[in-house]
């Protein structure tokens, strides 16, 4: 065990993957330089330019050629630095990656990952801050990851880099910094569609996924105060998703909360509460960002939140 | 035969005449059974253009990969895609070469090198350049051919695909087969330059025209780029200069074409009938033995028809099956 920031983490499992399987680069913008939030620092020096790979401004050649490489036995990990700029390479990522296999008839794997990172991070406005994970959840044939903490960091991007299917790997941005115990175990990977109970808990369940697990885990310790007992539950990957892990969760409480950042209208949180709701039948609530794009000046953005308070407001009527 | 006046071997010609042939005969029997209503999608005909797919993939081997069009027929005999499996396909058959989940515009043989047909136009560029990358990181001698078409070529992908092979020094040759309409619209309209070779040199590569009706022009040019590319020297983007017989699609009422403009072109500008004037003037292969292979061309295709309507649609089984590898 260690330390490592949540960037650092992702760094490491590149590193630990790009050792162990000769297949695996990388390329994007920057990346030489060790990329633009540092999240490949050194990795140049050790695996040299043909694997931690530059390139132009250029998303949709990037994504194709990345389909392309993958679909005769390479392993790339692309980096679109924004989920936003990865709208340039929409195309490539789901009528060409998601669809190679079932539309040859099962011949081709496209064993891919494409970082995409999300967020709203402070001040960057309408095109750098936003939680698009839904989007792809509609894709078949994607694999969706959101990472909310170092450890899952690591052990989540070394399973996508193993995965044999496209896995679009959503970070958030204002994560990079986040400390926390890594596991230094090579070995160690997390499954896809496995997820982490965050907080145990009796009254309520609350699930939510990327940087809004830690925020529902804050609401959950002052709900506690009150005799409120939430249990938070980290999806970690939105496809698969763990609807055992939730079901089982929410016959015990009765009742659920989906929390994300992204935008509440059409978001994953709503797949979550239609299953809840029509398996179980139970109460759902969702809470989710105003249907706007981010602001920039920070008392609008603020508002484009979901906090702590609204989430235990929201636990407190449906408790 | 070595005072013949080609600079290919008679057997490769008659090769490359029954490559022509069968597509010819492909595409002109499915003209047939979409108007028959035995097809249950869209297909978009090669006939006219055989020339073409057939002088460039005679360069390529299963190594070589190449990435298609919607207008991918031609591409996929040429590149030696079994002719039973590709019409399995376009029927929806479970012999299908994708179990009927793909159709004319998706029909792939990755173990042939050809990473697919394309629904989407000007996407096969950047598939091209990931599949040359590969090649050159691996250093296995492989390149890989982009297929677009004259509309296709001003996609965004595809100039950016341009720029980024050309960066990155990949063993890429971009062909735009140029037959002159994207889907209606004139190319002489829509292309703002006058010539690809200008789009070529704007993105620092060699750009060549040729006459893609000239099967012996076409595989001289494509020769050079593909040696070239071969040996590391880069990307080149070859124009052919071609007809299509058809409509954009099966279906298409071409009111853009000029009165008797089809006719002309059966009857002037039909590669085939230009290859075959050729091999038979220059006295290397004899009418006889063209006649011979046309007859086998058709009984291929007629069997391939056979084949594919006798062959079960796939089952309900097969309906969830091949979306991931190791989820659900």
């Amino acid at each position: 065990m260690g330390e490592l920031t949540y960037a650092q983490a992702a760094r490491e499992a590149i590193a630990e993957e790009m050792r162990r399987d000769p297949d695996v680069w990388a390329l994007g913008e920057d990346l030489g330089r060790g990329g633009v939030f540092g999240q490949y620092a050194g990795l140049a020096d050790e695996f040299g330019p043909e694997r931690i790979c530059d390139t132009p401004i250029s998303e949709a050649s990037i994504m194709g050629a990345s389909v392309g490489a993958a679909m005769v036995g390479t392993r790339p990990i692309v980096e679109m630095r924004f989920s936003d700029f990865a709208l340039c390479a929409v195309d490539e990522l789901v009528n060409q990656a998601a669809k190679a296999r079932y539309m040859f008839g099962g011949q081709a794997r496209v064993p891919m990952v494409i970082r995409e990172p999300i967020g709203i991070w402070r001040s960057s406005a309408a095109q750098h801050s936003q939680s698009l994970e839904a989007w792809y959840t509609h894709i078949p044939g994607l694999v969706v990851v959101t990472p909310a903490t170092p450890a899952d960091n690591k052990g989540l991007l070394k399973s996508a880099i193993r995965s044999d299917d496209p896995v679009v790997y959503m970070e958030h941005k204002n994560l990079w910094s986040l400390a926390g115990e890594v596991p230094g175990d090579e070995d160690r990977t997390i499954p896809l569609g496995a997820a982490r109970l965050a907080r145990a808990g009796e009254d309520v369940t609350v699930v939510s996924w990327s940087r809004m697990v830690h925020v529902c885990a804050g609401a959950a310790a002052a709900l506690e105060g009150e005799g409120i007992s939430a249990e938070v539950i980290d999806l970690r990957t939105l496809w698969p998703w763990d609807r055992e892990r939730v079901l089982g969760s929410v016959a015990r409480t009765g009742r659920l909360l989906v929390v994300h950042e992204a935008v509440s209208v059409g978001g994953f949180g709503a797949e979550v509460a239609a299953t809840v709701a029509e398996e179980l039948g139970a109460p759902v609530r969702r809470l989710g960002a105003p249907r706007i794009p981010i602001p920039y000046a920070p008392p609008l953005e603020d508002r484009a939140r979901v906090t702590e308070d609204m989430i235990a407001a929201a636990v407190r009527e449906m408790a | 035969m070595t005072d013949q006046p080609f600079s290919i071997d008679r057997g490769t010609l008659l090769d490359a005449y029954r490559t022509m042939k069968t597509i010819r005969e492909f595409e002109e029997r499915l003209h047939v059974d979409v108007a028959r209503g035995d097809i249950p999608g869209f297909v978009h005909l090669y006939a006219g253009e055989e020339a073409a797919a057939t002088a460039i993939m005679l360069h390529l081997g299963d190594n070589d990969r190449i990435a298609s069009t919607h207008r991918g027929h031609g591409h996929c005999i040429a590149k030696g895609v079994d002719v039973k499996e590709m019409m399995g396909e376009i029927r929806g058959k479970a012999s299908g070469a994708c179990k009927g989940k793909g159709g004319s515009m998706h029909i792939a043989d990755l173990s042939k090198g050809m990473m697919g047909a394309n629904g989407i136009l000007g996407a096969g560029a950047p598939l091209a350049c990931g599949a040359g990358l590969a090649a050159k990181r691996r250093g296995d001698g492989g390149v890989a051919i982009s297929f677009v078409g004259d509309g296709a070529s001003n996609q965004g992908m595809f100039l950016e695909s341009l720029n980024l092979a050309a960066v990155w020094n990949l063993p890429v040759v971009f062909v735009v087969e140029n037959n002159g309409y994207a889907e209606s619209t004139s190319v002489e309209w829509a292309v703002a330059c006058d010539s690809y070779v200008d789009r070529a040199s704007g993105f620092g590569m060699p750009g060549v025209t040729v006459d893609g009706t000239d099967f012996f022009a076409v595989h001289e040019a494509a020769g050079e780029v593909i040696a070239r590319a071969r040996e590391g020297g880069g990307p080149s983007l070859l124009e052919c200069k071609m007809y299509r017989f058809y409509g954009h699609f099966e279906g298409d009422a071409q009111t853009y074409r000029a009165q008797g403009e089809v006719e002309n072109l059966r009857e002037n500008h039909d590669c085939i009938k230009i290859f075959r004037a050729a091999v038979t003037g220059a006295g290397v292969i004899s009418a006889a033995e063209l006649d011979t292979i046309d007859a086998q061309a058709l009984a291929l295709v007629n069997e391939a028809v056979e084949h594919a309507t006798a062959a079960p649609m796939p089952g309900p089984e097969d309906l969830e099956t091949d979306v991931y590898i190791s989820y659900a």
